[in-house]
């Protein structure tokens, strides 16, 4: 039983050098393992600054409030370390690195997490079975992590980790955007499959209601302005989804 | 791009004589080059002191330098004297060191030359090794003919320590394939001014990888010459430049005739103090001619503090009729958000620095068909990375 909690956090996005904007104005937010809440909002409200600041991206930084994974404050770790404590991000645009073979690089990522280098040859298997699963093709374990290739396969190829790395808690950041239904349908399972599989808690952020019809959340919550404006079961992304998001805008531009 | 011939000097970054005139200037005379002194444009990148004399032509030749030849079939080699008519015939030295190579290597055993012949296709690797024996003073000539519709590759492998001045000559006839690995993998102490002169046939290709890694100094200026329509050259460099070093590329590539197309593609990783990497990439295309296709690319990693970098692309067009030319340059450290990525997934730093630094050689690397080479290759960077870790 895993307990993720987001308790008062605010964080600025640093522009320049002497530059910064706050984003995040003290967002509190708690999820068992399990369960999966959907973060929905407008654009620009900070659901991705959530996502990248939860990770560590460094160009966001934290400036007041905790991040807890089963009570140990992940702040407190290094970007690495927080994965291998078990958490995971979906990037919305997942990084190229240009001549890393994904394969190699994958070995390495599940050889930190797991503590311990996994059998050549069942990871080998391992990998061809998930990647087949994703209809991802065999040759691309040969290519440049993400080099070149389109939206899809790259969220594909988030999945794909999401399933070898089994983190305790998982953010997937606008995973559905820019996927042809095809493709959704092909993501979702594979989300659909991490959550089979294993007690991960999801938060699933996303801008339409589209994902919500093959992931099933448990909870939804509204963001706006850089903080949970209003949170709600399922029938609260029905109400969205029929509404849009006019409301929590106008209420955010008069604050 | 259509029109005229409108005689457009594109980019110049560089110094008050167009490079297309450089070769006004050449001779094969010593004397015809005054001693530099390290204000002229195309020394003043490079610390004349540690050049030890190389330039200024004192009279020592101390030096002793072995050179060792490994053909397989299809390639014959052979030593030549210093006026032997096949010799230089594809270059007028533009400096003085050029041109005192050429005047003494004679004292040095006489020039290297290898011939593939006419319509032999080999797979093997011809090897051309080049030994200092001891830290002095010493010139060399090597003739590279790749007779018409042959295809081999051939491997220049510099080591030892040495004061070393030499001159390559590169002749890749109609339709022939030539693939040239120079490796300069010298000890500490070396200096080396080496110049590559390549002459590309009709339909002939010609591909270079210039690997330096060793040496104190390391001055490398590989020039490419068309005879006629159709040639293909691509110029592949990559330099480790460690602790103290001096590692200096100057590409030129002249498209003095129509439809030729070339790639300058130079990868750099510099790490400790007074590092220093040089990249000049001259490209002309000449007065007349039409569907040239052209791309320079220079890229620098600056591992730790107190390296330095000059990068200069340099274009000069003289036609219209340019199918395409374009350059870029860029330098700077490990982009933080790559390690970023590989560290979101548990993946230690100093791990993941060592996966982005290792990914950026094996793209260049990589396409090394001698996989004998490769695996040395990276073994070396591997080697050099670990004295910064």
């Amino acid at each position: 039983m895993t307990k993720f909690e987001i308790r008062g956090v605010r964080a600025d996005v640093l522009i320049g050098a002497d530059e910064r904007q706050e984003i995040l104005k003290g967002v509190d937010l708690t999820i068992d393992s399990g369960q999966t809440h959907a973060i929905m909002g407008p654009n620009g409200s900070g659901k991705s600054t959530l996502a990248y600041a939860i990770a560590g991206h460094p160009k966001y930084e934290i400036t007041a409030g905790e991040v807890l994974l089963d009570g140990e404050n992940v702040l407190e770790m290094s970007v690495d370390e927080r994965a291998r404590a078990g958490l995971f991000l979906a990037m919305q645009y997942p990084v190229e690195v240009p001549g890393v073979s994904m394969s190699n690089f994958l070995r390495s990522s599940v050889t930190a997490v797991r503590g311990e280098a996994p059998k050549l040859r069942q990871f080998s298997k391992e990998l061809q079975g998930t990647m087949k699963d994703l209809s991802i093709e065999a040759s691309f374990a040969a290519r440049g992590v993400n080099e070149g290739f389109s939206g899809g396969e790259k969220k594909r190829h988030e999945i794909l980790q999401l399933e070898l790395l089994k983190p305790k808690m998982a953010i997937l950041d606008e995973t559905d955007s820019g996927l042809d239904v095809d493709a959704l349908k092909v993501v979702s399972e594979g989300i659909n499959r991490a959550k089979a599989n294993s007690d991960v808690g999801i938060m699933l952020i996303t801008h339409y209601t589209r994902i919500l019809n093959y992931v099933k959340p448990d909870f939804v919550h509204v963001f706006a302005d850089g903080r949970i404006a209003e949170s709600g079961g399922p029938e609260l992304a029905d109400r969205l989804e029929n509404e849009g998001y006019e409301r929590f805008v106008k209420a955010g531009a008069e604050q | 791009m259509a029109g005229p011939n409108l005689g457009v000097k594109e980019h110049s970054h560089g110094g008050e004589l167009p490079i297309s005139k450089l070769d006004v200037h050449g001779s094969f005379d010593v004397d015809a080059f005054p001693v530099p002194t390290g204000r002229e444009e195309e020394w003043r990148f490079t610390p004349l002191r540690r050049l030890r004399g190389l330039h200024d032509g004192r009279d020592i030749k101390d030096g002793v330098v072995s050179v060792e030849v490994t053909a397989p079939e299809g390639v014959t080699h052979e030593t030549a004297a210093s006026g032997d008519p096949r010799l230089g015939t594809t270059f007028l030295p533009t400096d003085r060191v050029s041109a005192l190579a050429f005047r003494d290597f004679g004292t040095f055993g006489g020039a290297t030359v290898v011939t593939v012949a006419k319509d032999a296709q080999v797979a093997e690797p011809a090897y051309i090794k080049v030994t200092g024996e001891n830290q002095g003073d010493a010139y060399g000539h090597i003739l590279v003919r790749a007779e018409a519709h042959s295809k081999a590759t051939v491997v220049l492998e510099y080591a030892g320590e040495a004061v070393y001045a030499d001159n390559v000559e590169f002749i890749v006839e109609d339709g022939a394939e030539l693939t040239v690995i120079s490796l300069q993998d010298w000890g500490r102490d070396a200096v080396h001014v080496g110049h590559h002169y390549t002459k590309v046939g009709r339909d002939a290709r010609f591909k270079s990888f210039v690997i330096t890694l060793g040496g104190d100094l390391v001055r490398m200026s590989p020039k490419v010459g068309y005879t006629a329509p159709g040639g293909d050259a691509e110029l592949h460099g990559l330099y480790f430049t460690g602790d103290g070093q001096h590692h200096e590329h100057r590409s030129l590539i002249d498209h003095n005739v129509s439809h030729t197309r070339s790639r300058v593609e130079y990868k750099g990783a510099l790490s400790g103090e007074g590092a220093h990497g040089v990249w000049i990439g001259d490209v002309i295309i000449g007065e007349g001619t039409e569907g040239t296709d052209s791309y320079e690319y220079n890229r620098n990693l600056a591992l730790t503090d107190g390296t330095r970098v000059d990068s200069v692309p340099n274009l000069e067009i003289f036609t219209g009729e340019v199918e395409g030319a374009g350059h870029a340059s860029a330098s700077g450290r490990l982009d933080e958000i790559h390690l970023f990525y590989l560290r979101s997934r548990g993946i230690p730093e100093d791990e993941a620095r060592r996966l982005v630094i290792r990914g950026y050689f094996a793209e260049l690397i990589g396409r090394i068909d001698v996989p004998e080479l490769r695996e040395r290759i990276m073994a070396e960077v591997e080697e050099k990375l670990a004295e910064h870790e």
